[in-house]
C-alpha cells in the first residue's frame, strides 16, 4: 500500500519538513521542492557559504528550532527524494511542472502537501520604488543568506511582529537603526498582555526585542502614517506624520511590510476552494483541522494555508503529514494528533490577539495619493484603478486586472494584489471580501523561454 | 417577473453580438444584448489580438475585407484605437513544401485585395533580421496586423451602449422559444424579453440555441494557449504565423511578446480551461530558437481561452433554416476576431434588409445537412492547413 503512495511536498520550510518526517518515518518517500538552495524555508533560511556566525547570531531565541529542523531535514536525506532550487511552477490534476536545472519537468504525485509559506504583505506609499525600500522579508533575506544589510542606516516600518524581529536583527548584526515606525498605536500592543497566559515565551521575546532597540537608544514611533520616501536614484529620507505631527529622518534604506500574505497560487491551480478569512483579510484554500483542502488528496499547511507563524507551520505541516496516513489507512499516532490539534487551536487563538497587536493599517489605502504607482511591473497608478471603479463600475478584482493590467506583470499581483484589492474595495464601496481574489495563472513565476522540454522527475 | 420587449435580442454580448448591436442602433432599431458575464470576457477579450487577412479559407475574404475597412475606424466608432497595429502579417513557411502552399494560396486569392508579398530564404533574412532558424520563405500581408482584444470588445460594448442599446451583462439566456407574437426569452436575471429578431451570437456556447429550433450543429470547442513574456527591447515588426501552424506571435509596444501554436485542455467544467505544461514548454521553445531576442526572457503568464469550432472551420452566419427571424452568428473556430466587426454589419444588413451585400453561402447553418444529402458544395476541400488559431 504505502508503496504506491507518491507523496508531493512544496516547500522545504517548517511544514514541508515536518510532513516529510511523519511520512518517512511511516516508510513512505516522498517528494520535497522548494526554491531555495537549503531546507529550513524564510524563517529558518540558511546562509549560501558558511560564515563564522552561529545559530544564535542568525535566530536568536529561534536559534534550537532552526537547528532540531535543519539536523531532522539532513536526516531525512536518505528517504526522500529532495529537489533544491526548484519551481513547481504548475498543478494540474495528479501532476505537476517543475522548473529545475534549466529544464521542466513533470511529477506525478497521489497527494500533495502544499506547505509554500508567505511573503511580506505591502501596500504602495509615496516613494515606496526608490531604490533602498526593501520588504522586511526582504531585509531579512540578505542578512541571514548574504550576511549584509540593505543600507548602512535603516527605518523599519510598518506593523507585524517581523517588524521588530528583522530591527533587532539588524541591531544585533551591528546594523545602524535609524528608527522603527509602527503603523499601529501603542496602546495596540497592550493587548500583547492577553496572550501571556497562554503564549508567554512568544509575547516576552517579544517584549524583549522591542524593549533592547529602546534601550539601545533608537527611536520607536507608533501610530505613524507614511507621507512619503524621498530620495532619487537611492533613498535620502523619510517622511511620516504621528499625532497630526510631520516628521522626517535621513536615512538610506527603509525596510518596511504590513504583516504577511500566504502564497496561494498552486492551491489554486490544484483546484482548491477557497475562503475569505477576516483576520488575514485574504482568501486561502479551506482546510480543515488536519489540513484537508477541498479537493481530494491536496493538503495545505504553515503560512501559505493562512498565516500563524512558524510553530504552527511545523504542527500543522506534521498533522497533514498524519492526515495523509490516515487518509490512506496507515496507522497513525492518534495521541500525538490530538496534541497536534490542541495545540495549533492555542496558537490559532493567540494569533487573533497578535492581530490586534499589529493591526492592519485600513485606511491606508483609501488615503493614498492618485499618482502613487500601484502596479510597479505594468506601472500603474492608483489613480487608473479609482477611475476603473468609478467610470468603469468596477467592483471585482479580476475585471479591475482586465480592464488596467494591474496585476498582469512579472508578479502576477503577488506583490501588488493586496494593494488593488484594498484601493477597490475602498473606491467601490464594497468590502474586501466581495472585490474577490485575483484567479493564478501558470507559471506562477517567470519561466526561461527556453527551458528545456519535460522528462520525468525520479 | 418583468418583460422588455424589443426588435432585436442579441444572445452574446462578445465581438459579434455586441458589433451587431452597434451596427442595428445605427438602423435605428432597439436592441437588447444579454451577455451570461461581462461582454467581451469570453474568446472576444482573451484572444491573441491577430487581425489577420492572410490564411482564411477563400469563403471568408469578402467579409474579411469587410472587416478589415472597419479596423482602422475604430477610434470614430467605440472611441478608442483598441491598439490596433497595421503591422503586417507575416507567414513564415519552414519547409519547401509550405513555401509551395504558401505560393499556391497566394495565387487562388491573387484578386482578392491581400496585396500578399513573397519572399525567399534571403529575401527574408535581408527585411527580418531578427528571425532565425530554418526558413524557406514567407508571405507577407502588409495591411494585417493586430490589436489589443481585452481593450477592442469592452469598447464594443460599451460603443452599443452609448449608442442606445440595452445592454444586460450578467443575464444567461435559458430558453428561447418562438411564439406567435415573436421571440420569447427568459432569463436568469428576473427578466424576460420579447423580440421580433433574436441574434445567437452565443460563441462557443450557441449550439443549444440552435438545436432547440431544431438545428443541430457539429459545434465543438478548442482552447488555444497564448503565452506572454516579460517586456523586452522592440524588436518584431510584424504580427507572425507559420504556414502549417505551431507558432505566432506579435510584440505589443509596452514591449510584452504574445506567443500561441498549443492548445490547454478543459477543466471538469468545460466551460474552463488552463494551460497544459508541456506544450506551453514547447511553443516557448519554438519562440526563443525563432526570435532570438527572446533567447532569454522569461514568460511571465499562459492562458487559455474557449472557442467555438467547426469542422471545416467557417463560422455560422445567416438566416435560421427553420425559424423566420433568428440569424445565427458563432462557430468563428479560432478566426473571429478579425472578421467580427464586419460580421455584426452582415447581421444588421440581413435583419434590416433581409439580405446581404457580403457572400455569407458557404456560411448557412444546413450546410453540413446538405453536404449529407449529396447536395452541398465541396466545402471540405481546402488546400491550407489548418491552423490554431490566431
Ligand atoms: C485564446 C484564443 C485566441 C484566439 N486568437 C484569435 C486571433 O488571433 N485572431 C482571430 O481572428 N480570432 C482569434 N480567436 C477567435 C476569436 O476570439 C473568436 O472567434 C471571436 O472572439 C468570437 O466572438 P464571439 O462573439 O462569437 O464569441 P465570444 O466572445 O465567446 O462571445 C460569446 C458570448 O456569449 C455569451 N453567452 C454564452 N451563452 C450565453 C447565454 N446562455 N446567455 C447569455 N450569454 C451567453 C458568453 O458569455 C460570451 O460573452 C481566438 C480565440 C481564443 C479563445
Amino acid at each position: 500500500m504505502s508503496k504506491k503512495l507518491r507523496p508531493l511536498i512544496v516547500g522545504a520550510g517548517p511544514a514541508g519538513i515536518r510532513a516529510a518526517e511523519v511520512l518517512a518515518n511511516a516508510g513512505i518517500r516522498p517528494l520535497v521542492v522548494d526554491e531555495a538552495p537549503l531546507g529550513g524555508g524564510q524563517i529558518y533560511r540558511q546562509r549560501f557559504v558558511p560564515d563564522e556566525r552561529t545559530p544564535r547570531d542568525l535566530y536568536g531565541s529561534e536559534a534550537s528550532k532552526a537547528t532540531a529542523l535543519h539536523q531532522t531535514f539532513a536526516a531525512l536525506a536518505d528517504c526522500i527524494d529532495y529537489r533544491p532550487q526548484a519551481l513547481v511552477w504548475n498543478i494540474g490534476p495528479t501532476v505537476a511542472d517543475i522548473a529545475v536545472d534549466g529544464r521542466s519537468r513533470r511529477a506525478d504525485f497521489t497527494h500533495l502537501v502544499l506547505a509554500t509559506g508567505a511573503t511580506d504583505r505591502v501596500l504602495p506609499f509615496d516613494g515606496w520604488t526608490i531604490p533602498g525600500v526593501f520588504t522586511l522579508g526582504g531585509a531579512q533575506v540578505a542578512l541571514k543568506s548574504q550576511g549584509c544589510a540593505i543600507g548602512d542606516s535603516v527605518v523599519f516600518m510598518g506593523t507585524g511582529p517581523l517588524l521588530y524581529l528583522v530591527a533587532w536583527q539588524y541591531l544585533k548584526a551591528g546594523a545602524q537603526v535609524a528608527a522603527v515606525l509602527d503603523t499601529a498605536p501603542f496602546a495596540a500592543k497592550l493587548n500583547l498582555l492577553l496572550g501571556l497566559p497562554s503564549q508567554p515565551g512568544v509575547v516576552l521575546r517579544g517584549i524583549r526585542y522591542a524593549a533592547e532597540l529602546v534601550a539601545r537608544g533608537i527611536p520607536v514611533h507608533y501610530g505613524v502614517a507614511p507621507i512619503r520616501v524621498e530620495g532619487g536614484a537611492r533613498v535620502t529620507g523619510i517622511a511620516w506624520r504621528e499625532a497630526g505631527k510631520e516628521s522626517r529622518l535621513a536615512c538610506d534604506a527603509v525596510g518596511f511590510g504590513l504583516g504577511l500574505r500566504s502564497e496561494t497560487q498552486l492551491a489554486d491551480l490544484a483546484g482548491c476552494h477557497f475562503i475569505f478569512d477576516e483576520r488575514d483579510r485574504a482568501w486561502r484554500p479551506e482546510r480543515d483541522a488536519a489540513g484537508r483542502t477541498s479537493v481530494p488528496g491536496v493538503y495545505a499547511a504553515g503560512d501559505g494555508a493562512g498565516v500563524a507563524g512558524a510553530d504552527a507551520a511545523e504542527l500543522a505541516g506534521e498533522r497533514t503529514g498524519w492526515a495523509i496516513l490516515q487518509d490512506a489507512n496507515l496507522p497513525v499516532d492518534t495521541m500525538r494528533i490530538r496534541l497536534l490539534e490542541k495545540k495549533l487551536g492555542a496558537i490559532d487563538r493567540f494569533r487573533s490577539i497578535l492581530e490586534r497587536a499589529f493591526p492592519f493599517p485600513t485606511a491606508w489605502a483609501a488615503g493614498l495619493p492618485d499618482d502613487v504607482v500601484l502596479c510597479r511591473c505594468e506601472e500603474i497608478a492608483v489613480a487608473d484603478a479609482r477611475l476603473a471603479a468609478r467610470q468603469q463600475s468596477v467592483v471585482e478584482i479580476n475585471r479591475l486586472k482586465a480592464l488596467t493590467r494591474i496585476g498582469m506583470g512579472r508578479c502576477q499581483g503577488r506583490m501588488c494584489g493586496t494593494a488593488a484589492a484594498e484601493v477597490l474595495a475602498s473606491s467601490c464601496g464594497r468590502s474586501l471580501e466581495a472585490v474577490g481574489r485575483l484567479r493564478s495563472q501558470a507559471p506562477i513565476k517567470p519561466l526561461p523561454l527556453d527551458l528545456t522540454g519535460e522528462e520525468d522527475a525520479a | 417577473m418583468s418583460t422588455l420587449a424589443t426588435d432585436v435580442a442579441i444572445i452574446g454580448g462578445g465581438l459579434v453580438g455586441t458589433s451587431a448591436a452597434l451596427a442595428l442602433r445605427r438602423s435605428g432599431l432597439s436592441v437588447v444584448v444579454l451577455d451570461k458575464g461581462y461582454c467581451g470576457a469570453q474568446a472576444s477579450g482573451v484572444n491573441y489580438g491577430g487581425v489577420r487577412r492572410q490564411g482564411r479559407p477563400l469563403a471568408q475574404i469578402p467579409l474579411s475585407q469587410r472587416a478589415h475597412a472597419i479596423w482602422p475606424r475604430l477610434k470614430e466608432l467605440i472611441g478608442i484605437d483598441g491598439e490596433f497595429l497595421r503591422s503586417g502579417h507575416l507567414k513564415l513557411a519552414r519547409t519547401e513544401a509550405e513555401m509551395a502552399a504558401l505560393e499556391t494560396y497566394a495565387a487562388r486569392v491573387a484578386d482578392l485585395g491581400l496585396d500578399l508579398e513573397l519572399m525567399g530564404h534571403n529575401g527574408l533574412r535581408e527585411r527580418y533580421p531578427w528571425i532565425a532558424g530554418h526558413v524557406a520563405g514567407a508571405s507577407l500581408c502588409p495591411g494585417d496586423g493586430h490589436a489589443n482584444p481585452r481593450l477592442v470588445s469592452a469598447a464594443f460594448a460599451r460603443a452599443a451602449e452609448r449608442a442606445g442599446a440595452h445592454v444586460m451583462e450578467h443575464t444567461p439566456v435559458h430558453h428561447v422559444e418562438r411564439m406567435p407574437d415573436g421571440f420569447h426569452l427568459s432569463t436568469g436575471a428576473g427578466i424576460d424579453i420579447k423580440a421580433r429578431h433574436v441574434v445567437n451570437s452565443a460563441g462557443a456556447w450557441a449550439a443549444p440555441f440552435a438545436a432547440a429550433f431544431g438545428e443541430p450543429v457539429p459545434l465543438g470547442r478548442i482552447y488555444p494557449c497564448l503565452i506572454v513574456t516579460e517586456p523586452v527591447a522592440p524588436a518584431m515588426t510584424v504580427n507572425i504565423g507559420a504556414e502549417g501552424g505551431g507558432i505566432y506571435a506579435r510584440q505589443v509596444e509596452r514591449g510584452n511578446c504574445i506567443v500561441g501554436g498549443v492548445r490547454g485542455a478543459p477543466l471538469p467544467d468545460a466551460d474552463f480551461s488552463r494551460p497544459v505544461g508541456a506544450p506551453a514548454i514547447s511553443v516557448m521553445n519554438r519562440a526563443a530558437k525563432l526570435f532570438p531576442a527572446l533567447r532569454h526572457a522569461h514568460a511571465i503568464r499562459f492562458w487559455t481561452g474557449t472557442e467555438g469550432d467547426m469542422p471545416d472551420r467557417n463560422p455560422v452566419i445567416g438566416f435560421s433554416a427553420t425559424t423566420p427571424g433568428l440569424i445565427h452568428a458563432f462557430g468563428f473556430s479560432g478566426a473571429g476576431f478579425q472578421i467580427a466587426p464586419g460580421v455584426g454589419e452582415v447581421v444588421a444588413d440581413l435583419i434590416r434588409d433581409g439580405r446581404s451585400t457580403t457572400p455569407i453561402d458557404a456560411f448557412a447553418i444546413d450546410r453540413f445537412v446538405r453536404t449529407n444529402e449529396g447536395s452541398g458544395a465541396d466545402l471540405m476541400t481546402e488546400p491550407q492547413q489548418r491552423e490554431t488559431s490566431q
